[in-house]
């Protein structure tokens, strides 16, 4: 049996036992973006059923392992590995990897001239029959089915097209960068809402299979996903984990200085 | 009546090709046919009322008025093409009008099928009269085995009257032994509209055209589009021209160039001669392969009070966006292929549904392909 595939999840002390599998191994990962060491041994675990919240100051190296993860060429790993229901996608690309069930938000995806948002959803749905237009309307976004992917649209609208991509995409590990940037608050609870669904929120922790990964800087989207842990990024490396709202209540309070200081822990 | 001769026996490949580039041979969805088989005039008629479709020789017998729309916005002193297509004794072509206030739906198709013989030399003459609207779809093919090499020579004269319309969209399908010379221009009175299509995603040997549309009324709009791809020993010198002669007169240029391995010179001119006038050129081409794409956009405005822009790019596909795809579920080839399609998705502002149909169709026969 591969390395992983039954692992014990630790229970995070918030009271019940998440999940009895993992969902998402890293293991000592180093990261170059060109000939840059960017990600230094990342060690992270995430069980099935569960989110995780990625918090750190800007520059700190979170969308590089959200992108990493989801296996974008520029983003070269240099050592360790990632394991996804126990197998090794290290080498797979993107596709590979959002076959077997990895999706992503992107918090500042390409404009894609000429492509129809309609056509992209088409595209990701392939053989699947979900009715776009009626999911586009949940999301109000079915005036946008015609409109060219990311051409002109607003931060609320980006986020909305994205979100709406993955429910067709249906991932089981959802990956979101900053969900709430730039999106007024009416839309952050239509955001956080379907995101929560995407997260099977809505279900019971025992039937819950979907896990999570969000950057998030104001932890707005906590109050619609409810996440188990957190850790905290500084220069690359994960240095904190814990209570995601304990954290997010330090950084407001004290800054990252003291996750700078963990440097020397 | 009509002048028909029988059609020769066309296979099976050669009626795909036809439909390609959106002749419907079973004329459903098609108001009116021209058809010519290199020298020979198969078909010509329309059941539209108002609408005339005639072969070039029995519209100069029916109308003697037609001699003043002859070799007037196409000069016959022009070059070689030109020469040689006024001095045959006997000509090619088709004429069609659409009289006064006249409208069709459904296109009429006009036919040009280069089977075997060497040159084939047409001349159209295109007329919509005061309030007219007027859609046509002009395919070009050769047959499939076309071997020796083979000439088309082309000329074609439009007259858009005060408040009508003409569309025309030529989609060409010929191989890689042919050469393709069109000679073609426009003029367009008080708020007419003109808009020209272009769609090449064939092998051709060469192809060299350079339409121009004179804007004279008031009001006037001319939209040209291209969108072609060149495969290794494609030569195709396009362009198109706007004059802007009129107040309020507009003209857009639109070109979508992809090179897999063969040269593509895109041309564009826009000349601004009056106030109140305004012009956009864009050419966007996308080098898939070494080849050659070769932009020269040219906007010229002599008077304060005419706007013109132009806008040219080229370059390769970009890999972020191919990624975004990827990380989807697309594989590489689905995510480029559907890249492409959207670079040469240009949607045309005042044609009907069916012809953009027809256009959107010959781009996926490509995408199929993998372009």
């Amino acid at each position: 049996m591969i390395d992983g595939v039954h692992v014990k999840s630790v229970n995070w002390g918030n009271g019940h036992s998440v999940c009895d599998y993992s969902m998402l191994q890293i293991k000592n990962l180093y990261v170059n973006v060109g000939d840059k060491e960017v990600l230094h041994d990342i060690n992270l675990t995430i069980g099935e059923g569960e989110t995780h919240v990625l918090l750190g100051p800007n520059g700190s190296g979170k969308t590089t392992l959200l992108m990493t993860l989801m296996g974008f060429s520029n983003y070269t790993i240099t050592k360790g590995k990632i394991l996804f229901r126990g197998e090794d996608v290290t080498k797979m690309h993107a596709n590979e990897r959002a076959r077997r069930g990895i999706g992503m938000m992107f918090q500042r995806p390409p404009t894609v001239s000429g492509l129809k948002l309609g056509k992209m959803l088409a595209a990701i749905s392939q053989t699947k029959d979900e009715n776009i237009p009626e999911l586009a309307k949940s999301v109000h976004m079915d005036k946008f089915l015609e409109r060219d992917i990311n051409k002109g649209f607003s931060g609320g609208e980006i986020k909305r097209s994205e979100v709406l991509q993955l429910m067709i995409q249906n991932p089981d590990f959802v990956m979101l960068d900053e969900p709430e940037s730039g999106v007024d608050l009416e839309n952050i609870s239509l955001i956080g809402t379907t995101i929560g669904a995407l997260l099977e929120k809505d279900k019971h922790l025992i039937k819950r299979r979907k896990s999570g990964l969000v950057i998030t800087h104001t932890g707005y989207i906590l109050d619609y996903i409810d996440a188990d842990k957190g850790h905290v990024m500084c220069d690359g490396q994960i240095r904190c984990h814990g209570n995601p709202r304990e954290i997010l209540k330090d950084i407001k309070q004290r800054g990252y200085k003291e996750c700078l200081e963990c440097r020397h822990a | 009546m009509p002048s028909r001769v029988n059609a020769p026996e066309l296979s099976k490949t050669d009626t795909e090709r036809l439909a390609q580039v959106g002749i419907d041979l079973t004329k459903k969805n098609r108001c009116g046919t021209y058809l010519q088989m290199d020298q020979d005039i198969v078909e010509a008629d329309c059941g539209e009322s108002g609408i005339e479709v005639l072969s070039y020789k029995r519209a100069m017998e029916k109308y003697d008025w037609l001699k003043d729309y002859a070799w007037k916005v196409v000069s016959p002193e022009k070059d070689d093409i030109t020469k040689y297509v006024a001095a045959q004794k006997d000509p090619k072509g088709y004429v069609i009008i659409a009289h006064k206030g006249s409208r069709n739906v459904m296109p009429v198709q006009a036919c040009l099928y280069l089977g075997k013989d060497k040159i084939q030399h047409v001349h159209n003459i295109i007329i919509a009269e005061e309030g007219a609207e007027l859609h046509i779809i002009s395919g070009c093919a050769s047959g499939a085995h076309v071997g020796n090499g083979g000439a088309h020579y082309g000329i074609s004269e439009f007259y858009i009257k005060k408040n009508a319309k003409i569309s025309f969209t030529m989609i060409h399908n010929w191989s890689e032994d042919i050469e393709v010379y069109p000679r073609s221009a426009s003029v367009i009175e008080e708020n007419g509209v003109f808009l020209s299509n272009y769609v090449c995603m064939q092998p051709v040997r060469k192809i060299q055209m350079y339409p121009a549309a004179t804007l004279k009324g008031a009001n006037s709009v001319a939209r040209f589009s291209s969108v072609v791809i060149a495969t290794p020993g494609s030569h195709m010198d396009l362009g198109s021209r706007a004059i802007l002669e009129a107040p309020g007169a507009s003209a857009e240029l639109i070109t979508r160039a992809i090179t897999k391995g063969g040269t593509i010179i895109s041309r564009g001119h826009i000349n601004g001669k009056v106030a109140g006038t305004r012009g956009h050129l864009e050419c966007k081409g996308l080098i898939l392969k070494d080849g050659m794409i070769y932009a020269i956009p040219e906007i010229e405005g002599s008077v304060v009070g005419t706007e013109l822009s132009h806008e040219a790019a080229v370059g390769k596909l970009a890999k972020d966006e191919i990624e975004y795809l990827m990380a989807r579920g697309l594989d590489e080839d689905e995510a480029t292929a559907t890249i492409i399609r959207g670079f040469l998705d240009v949607k045309i502002t005042g044609l009907p549904e069916a012809l953009q149909t027809q256009i959107d169709s010959s781009i996926d026969v490509a995408e199929k392909s993998g372009f």
